[in-house]
């Protein structure tokens, strides 16, 4: 509903967003499929040529590959799993009456603003250190043996990790999403005679739908290109190897821009099959 | 100084078409009002002339000027909405103001304007408040004061005493009513309620489908409704249609005769019937009856007639009051 | 809640909610209770919480070390710069969509935000190359437009959502009452949008304050924002924990003030706007 002049206008006001977004879509990610065909070691020769399929073939064929698709869905699935289930626990929570409800809200969302490479920092060295970190202390206390977090249980690790970091997200869009909920439905549920149980399932987590979903895609954004929660911690090293993470060494540490073109494309199409499958998702339960 | 014509206006939103080739004159002065059930296009007319929405074909002239491709701003025209669409981060002040301070008035102008038109709105004891503080009738006000400082060729209202309760409808109405004398400007307003349309127009402009069923003064519009819905879209309660052996008998296919024009009797009359329902108000009494051969006939009486459920009475028509209507509802003149 | 709770029941909530909070909260606490310690404190078996000798002295060091104002007036700019920038951009594009909306409006949206989950290190050779060819490498305005590129379809869609809140009506009586396009978004719609805007402003801000990976990997010496201050940190200094944390406080300080101050705000834009 408007007319021709304000169709027009609207056209020309999102032109420079739709533009530069294309742009930044477009320009490196044709770059990126042209290095893919080539044989490009920028400290060894640079460009040597056309090399059709070949870096595609290694990349996928390397021993590396499959296990860091694997590390890749582990963490964003893991994370997902342990943020949307607490997050929902901690929604019911805090949403209960209590004393100084300002105070804790405060608490649980300061690890958001963490900043990723600190929290890593922090958990690795003073936390998950085997010898010297307050885990080892607790453990020894308790009279077990410290564990060595980052080798022994290197993902579990990450995902701890990486989930304390996103808990404080999902907890308080899920606490948005069950404010919002209308006590007097709860209440002629109870009326009608369903227990906790059943009023928690065929009530508060249908309402919670639209929020959980808002939770998954903005995480799994987020959580598909993790990098510095490893880059920090293990090095990739112990299992931990993401697709985002291998692509980077292939990248930066053995120079190999060809092959870690070819990756990058890969993690390009992993990225749209989630995407697509997301945003199928997403449109239907946005438009309610 | 402020005549509307629009000839062979149509528009579609995509396949749909919601107004059909039309053609209408508005002189200056005039408080024309359009009226129709909801989703008959009269809100998108109005939007139309707006300027809100483009036309898909046809022409509109504001004061002989072809107007059609102009933008709302440049057509000289205010508008109060529905919601009255108030700023809601600005003063009752500067709300009025905002009209004079985009068309980059003179301050001291402004401040000459603004409080004339809070005065005759009674809006100076608010004048500093937010809208978000003011009730439903100070509200309207604000966009009706908001709408007079432009001194625009024509106002446009739409629908715009339908978010006020009865009695506070009935008072903008008048407010309304008396402000068209005061300014004498063009005025187009825009309602579903054929109340609002027959006491406060000067033309009233009844639309159907986009399609404009009848344009008349309201008493025109009474007395000599063009067709079927005309017929029974104005007055109310409405007039009594009665098809069969009856209007056979009046060479019609329809004939229609209003509450009023009906004489009740309790001894003897041109038709009998049973009393359905009674309503008695003091100053009329409503009564509700159901005869065999006519069906549910409607008959209003001045004052109070003392009759009640089950009695037996006998309805007289005024024979000159009779509208017949044809097979395709036209009426038949 | 309708209905009246017990004291005990009140109480047992408050118990197990801080409970949790203060689980959630502890690796940032310990973190500044560690940043007061000796560095013998710091490691000591079995660890003290409180009962130690409060110090300055780490956080001198870690100034002294590394410039810290210099990579925070680093992060201020350029988490900033591309913010501000983004919203600039995306107030008319939000603008179009929420109001002139066409059938192809949610399409462009969910293109925008698919754009989000191109991997990164998909085009960091290219990105890298770019800069080298505009002299960008290593500069707070390359950092800015990357940031801003990466954020803006959020900044997008957040202030679409809060626009989408505004009625239409007041728009077109803007129009009516002789506002231009620039008059009806800078009068009306920007300052009705107000709460919407600073929300949006504020998490992308804390985004692009934490963005870690252009930020480490398109800067060298002289743009290095506290992301990149902090990486200096982690080997291997990393066992000195006592500066490590103190470098660590300083690098979350800033922003963890900030929204704490603004936490009404931020919780709405936390939302994106998407639940309500």
């Amino acid at each position: 509903m408007a007319t021709q002049h304000s169709r027009s206008a609207a056209r020309l006001m999102m032109a420079p967003a739709v533009i530069l977004l294309l742009g930044w879509m477009l320009v490196p990610l044709s770059m990126t499929v042209l290095f893919s065909f080539k044989k490009y070691l920028p400290m060894r020769g640079g460009d040597l040529g056309w090399v059709g399929f070949d870096n595609y073939v290694r990349f996928v064929s390397s021993s590396a590959f499959w296990p860091s698709v694997q590390a890749t869905l582990l963490i964003v699935g893991g994370v997902l799993l342990i943020t949307v289930v607490l997050g929902v626990v901690l929604a019911l929570l805090l949403d209960q009456p209590m004393w100084g409800q300002g105070i804790v809200r405060i608490l649980v969302i300061a690890p958001f603003f963490v900043m990723p490479t600190v929290s890593a920092l922090v958990w690795k060295n003073m936390f998950m250190d085997p010898v010297n970190g307050l885990l080892a202390h607790v453990w020894k206390f308790f009279g077990a043996a410290p564990v060595e977090w980052l080798s022994q249980a290197s993902m579990q690790s990450i995902i701890l990790i990486v989930s304390w970091q996103w808990l404080p997200f999902a907890t308080l869009i899920l606490l948005t999403a069950v404010q919002s909920l209308d006590s007097e439905q709860l209440e002629a549920a109870e009326m009608d005679g369903a227990p906790v149980f059943k009023r928690f399932w065929y009530i508060i987590l249908p309402h919670l739908a639209r929020a959980i979903t808002v939770v998954v895609l903005i995480q799994t954004i987020f959580l598909l290109s993790i990098f510095a929660e490893i880059f920090v911690t293990t090095q990739g090293s112990f299992g931990t190897k993401t697709l985002t993470y291998l692509i980077f060494q292939r990248v930066l540490e053995s120079q190999n821009v060809g092959l870690g073109s070819a990756g990058g494309v890969y993690a390009i199409i992993l990225a749209n099959i989630v995407a697509i499958f997301l945003m199928r998702i997403v449109g239907k339960n946005l438009d309610a | 100084m402020g005549s509307i014509t629009l000839s062979k206006v149509t528009k579609s939103f995509g396949e749909a078409q919601v107004i059909p080739p039309l053609d209408l004159e508005i002189n200056d002065g005039e408080f024309v009002v359009f009226v129709g059930p909801s989703g008959c296009g009269k809100s998108t007319l109005l939007r139309l002339i707006a300027g809100l929405e483009d036309v898909s074909s046809g022409e509109i002239s504001i004061d002989g000027v072809d107007a059609t491709s102009l933008a709302p701003a440049k057509r000289k025209l205010a508008m109060v909405f529905q919601s009255y669409a108030l700023y809601p981060h600005m003063s009752v002040k500067k709300n009025i103001a905002f009209p004079l301070k985009m068309a980059g008035m003179d301050p001291a102008e402004q401040e000459k304007r603004i409080a004339n038109a809070a005065k005759v709105l009674n809006l100076t004891d608010y004048i500093d408040r937010r809208p978000g503080q003011l009730s439903g009738g100070q509200r309207q006000r604000v966009a009706i004061g908001r709408a007079i400082v432009r001194e625009p060729e024509a106002f446009l209202f739409d629908e715009p005493l339908s978010n006020l309760d009865a009695a506070l409808r009935v008072n903008m109405r008048a407010e309304i009513s008396e402000l068209h004398q005061q300014l004498a400007t063009t005025m187009i307003y825009v309602t579903h309620d054929q109340v609002e349309a027959m006491t406060m127009a000067d033309k009233i402009v009844v639309l159907r489908a986009g399609h404009i069923e009848q344009v008349g003064s309201p008493l025109e519009l009474y007395e000599r409704p063009r067709n079927l819905f005309v017929a029974g879209f104005i007055g109310s309660p409405k007039m009594n249609l009665i098809s069969g052996a009856e209007a056979a008998k009046h060479d019609a296919a329809t004939i229609g005769i209003r509450p009023e024009h009906i004489t009740l009797s309790k001894e003897s009359g041109t038709w009998a019937g049973k009393v359905g329902l009674a309503e008695h108000l003091g100053s009329d009494t409503f009564s509700r009856i159901h005869s065999d051969e006519l069906g549910e006939i409607t008959v209003r009486t001045i004052g109070d007639f003392a009759i009640k459920h089950g009695d037996t009475v006998y309805m007289t028509p005024d024979m000159s009051k009779l509208h017949r209507f044809d097979a395709d509802g036209l009426a038949i003149r | 809640m309708a209905r009246a709770v017990t004291n005990q029941r009140k109480t047992i909530n408050t118990i197990l909610a801080w409970a949790v909070g203060l689980l959630i909260f502890f690796p940032i606490l310990w973190t500044i209770l560690t940043s007061f310690k000796t560095e013998a404190q710091a490691i000591s078996d079995p660890p003290v919480f409180l009962f130690f000798d409060w110090t300055l002295e780490n956080y001198a060091v870690v100034q002294e070390r590394s410039n810290y104002m210099r990579f925070l007036w680093n992060s201020v700019l350029i988490a900033g710069g591309s913010t501000l920038l983004g919203v600039i951009i995306a107030v008319p594009a939000a603008w179009s969509m929420a109001f002139v909306p066409s059938k192809r409006t949610k399409d462009i949206l969910l293109w925008m935000l698919s754009t989000k989950m191109l991997p990164a290190v998909g085009v960091l050779y290219p990105i890298y190359l770019i800069f080298i060819k505009f002299g960008i490498l290593d500069s707070r305005i390359g950092l800015i437009i990357v940031l801003m590129l990466i954020n803006l379809p959020i900044i997008i869609w957040m202030l679409y959502t809060y626009f989408k809140e505004i009625p239409g009506e007041i728009l077109e009586a803007a129009r009516m009452d002789g506002a231009t396009l620039k008059e009806e978004i800078l009068y009306v719609l920007t300052p009705m949008a107000i709460p919407g805007i600073a929300s949006t402003i504020l998490l992308n801000f804390i985004l692009a304050w934490n963005e870690a990976f252009w930020t480490l990997n398109l800067t060298a010496a002289k743009a290095a924002p506290l992301t990149a201050f902090i990486a200096s940190y982690s080997s291997p200094e990393g066992l000195f924990y006592a500066k490590l944390s103190a470098a660590s406080t300083m690098a979350i300080a800033p922003i963890l003030i900030l929204g704490w101050f603004s936490q009404k705000q931020l919780v709405r834009g936390l939302t994106f706007g998407a639940v309500k």
